[in-house]
């Protein structure tokens, strides 16, 4: 439904970019085709899951590199490993966030067919996750809180990445995380799936944009491990609470951000402002907290985040 | 049974499942239960043929054997009780954590009934089990996966028992060795199921840095979350011969990239020619060289 209403959509801007005339007639037809174009977007309010993954992996969508550019000033990138390896679709550096120092890191997918290509659709191998890593333990250093953005298909599954130890990359980095003795923010912007958006994602605060998605793998993996058949991902992201709606109260995210009407790339601006805002909340908060603290709350937030679901059965008894 | 006659029983068994095969590659119906010659029945009772060699052996013997084919070395699913009774001193074990319950935490569909299900089967609670025991008079905490339960999947249960044993190790000062198999995440549990990666890991991290020895051993298969979490985070690292251990599975890379995986890729040898594995070591010689590195460790 929503990929309809995304090209009609689409189709009046284009329009509407064309008629530049200060004709009067053409002046009516002008707010017409806004006021058409308003109810279009009116209309994408009620979206289902499989809408939000639509959304959530829109071509359109705003990346890294643009929230970069847009929130921080002095952003100086950071590149590779030291192990042999640099991975472009993990992209990290540091940046002034309005004044203060602060470690970016997230995965990059790109904004064409040819970009995405070129980062593996944003998927990392373990050099991805290692320069990741590399990145928060200087942040750690240097008492720079780390600021993730998760927009991932998953983990790359290829044959160099399991050899160069995809599983202990990924293994390294959530011990470490737990620990890391600095404030560490995360907001899913796009698609965070499996452990490989886990990997760069253990945080004191999960923040997540409203028609992003937060999945155990993807929905057409998930429907043909299950009914082996990749064609059923409607009725898998049905199912498999993966929307910020779904997340936030099992406790898996903190905070649902809000989108424009449309989804993220109709109005980007709108949506920086909106991360800008949950950013200097967040290092506001954290300012006067102490990195042992900061490690403390987190290590103590991953273990209590699914006792609800756990029943200690009395009648079985204590272990002797 | 002496040995001639044994001889005779396992050339009959091996000549009927024969005949059955060919019945069935036929299309010819299969009969069972009632109708069933009772004399096959009781001999597969008795006896198991190796999938991997074709060879038909005793099932006592197999079992004598750590579940290891005597023939071609194929290694069988070892029930979880057999391998700790495998690796700790007579009389030492204490179950652990075995009054935890999990819910439906999604109210996935059918969840509490597959989960019923495998109980039923598997006779396990879950595809879990953690003890504590002795191994040559030293104490050690052992948590020890069941593929064979829900392809071993981690749920909230999984991720809990592994961090229980992990604090409870921490507490006692005691090793902690983790037997790792499983297929991946618990996907009814969905995202709560991946964050076991990371309170698992944590606890591990937490258990590791107060100086606390982890020792894992991985067992065929090892794949996803559990692969990309607290197995991958041993001191030690040991292996199954012949298990498999990676993040993705074999058919998922070969899809990815489109062409057929090499010879024994994502095998305990090939981990260990790649600098994964300390050790491949055989199940005969585990519990020695388990006491080893835990003397090592004293
Ligand atoms: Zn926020
Ligand atoms: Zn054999």
């Amino acid at each position: 439904m929503i990929e309809e209403l995304d090209r009609k959509i689409d189709e009046m801007e284009a329009t509407l970019a064309g008629m530049q005339s200060a004709q009067p007639e053409e002046k009516i037809l002008r707010f017409q085709l806004k006021r058409d174009r308003d109810e279009l977007l009116a209309a994408c309010r009620e979206l289902t899951p499989a809408d939000k993954v639509y959304l959530a992996r829109h071509i359109r969508r705003p990346r890294i590199d643009d929230y970069t550019k847009a929130l921080f000033t002095e952003f100086f990138e950071q590149k590779g490993d030291r192990l042999g390896k640099e991975d472009p679709s993990i992209f990290g550096g540091i940046a002034l966030f309005e004044g203060t120092p602060v470690t970016i890191i997230g995965h990059r997918k790109g904004h064409d067919l040819n970009e995405n290509i070129k980062l593996q659709f944003g998927m990392p191998g373990p050099e991805g996750y290692r320069k990741a890593l590399r990145l928060m333990k200087q942040a750690e250093k240097f008492h720079r809180p780390v600021i993730l953005f998760i927009d991932t298909p998953g983990a790359y599954p290829g044959l160099e990445a399991e050899e160069f130890g995809q599983s202990q990359a990924i293994a390294e980095n959530l011990a470490a995380m737990s620990m890391l003795q600095v404030p560490v923010l995360a907001i899913i912007t796009g698609e965070g799936n499996s452990g490989g958006a886990l990997a760069i994602g253990v945080a004191n605060r999960v923040c997540m944009l409203e028609n992003a998605v937060y999945s155990i793998l993807s929905p057409e993996g998930f429907a043909s491990i299950l009914w082996h058949d990749a064609s059923k991902s409607k009725e898998a992201c049905n199912i498999m609470k993966l929307t910020a709606q779904d997340l936030k109260p099992l406790g898996v995210i903190d905070e649902i951000l809000p989108e424009p009407p449309g989804g993220a790339h109709r109005n980007p601006q709108a949506v920086y402002e909106t991360i800008r805002g949950c950013v200097r909340e967040f290092l506001k908060s954290t300012k006067n907290k102490s990195g042992k603290e900061m490690a403390r709350a987190r290590a103590k937030k991953i273990r209590r985040m699914d006792a609800a679901w756990i029943r200690i059965d009395k009648a079985a008894g204590e272990d002797k | 049974m002496s040995s001639d006659i044994l001889e005779k029983r396992k050339t009959k068994f091996t000549r009927m499942r024969m005949l059955r095969d060919r019945d069935a590659a036929q299309g010819k119906p299969k009969v069972t239960g009632q109708e069933a010659d009772p004399r096959i029945a009781h001999l597969e009772d008795l006896f198991v043929i190796c999938p991997e060699c074709g060879e038909s052996f005793l099932k006592e013997e197999v079992r004598k054997n750590y579940y290891t084919c005597p023939h071609c070395k194929h290694l069988y699913t070892m029930p979880v009780e057999k391998r700790l009774r495998s690796i700790a001193d007579d009389g030492s074990i204490r179950v652990f954590a075995s009054n935890l319950e999990a819910v439906n935490p999604l109210h996935f569909p059918g969840y509490e009934e597959k989960i019923a299900q495998q109980r039923e089967k598997s006779g396990q609670a879950e595809a879990i089990y953690s003890a504590v025991c002795k191994i040559d008079g030293r104490d050690v905490a052992v948590v020890i996966m069941n593929s064979k339960f829900l392809m071993g999947s981690m749920g909230i249960l999984v991720g809990e028992y592994v961090t229980r044993a992990c604090e409870y190790a921490g507490m006692h000062k005691i090793p902690l060795v983790i037997f790792t198999a499983s297929g991946g995440a618990r996907m009814q549990e969905g995202m709560l199921s991946l964050m076991q990666m990371a309170k698992t890991s944590a606890a591990i991290e937490k258990f590791k840095r107060a100086g606390g020895l982890y020792i894992v051993v991985y067992t065929h298969p090892t794949t996803g979350g559990v692969s990309a979490s607290f197995a991958g985070l041993g001191d030690i690292t040991l292996a199954e011969p012949g298990a498999l251990v990676g993040f993705a599975g074999p058919r998922v890379i070969e899809q990815t990239i489109g062409e057929k995986l090499p010879e024994g890729f994502q095998k305990a040898e090939y981990l260990e020619e790649h600098g994964f594995v300390d050790q491949v070591v055989e199940r005969e010689r585990l519990r020695e060289v388990l006491s080893r590195i835990l003397k090592l460790h004293a």
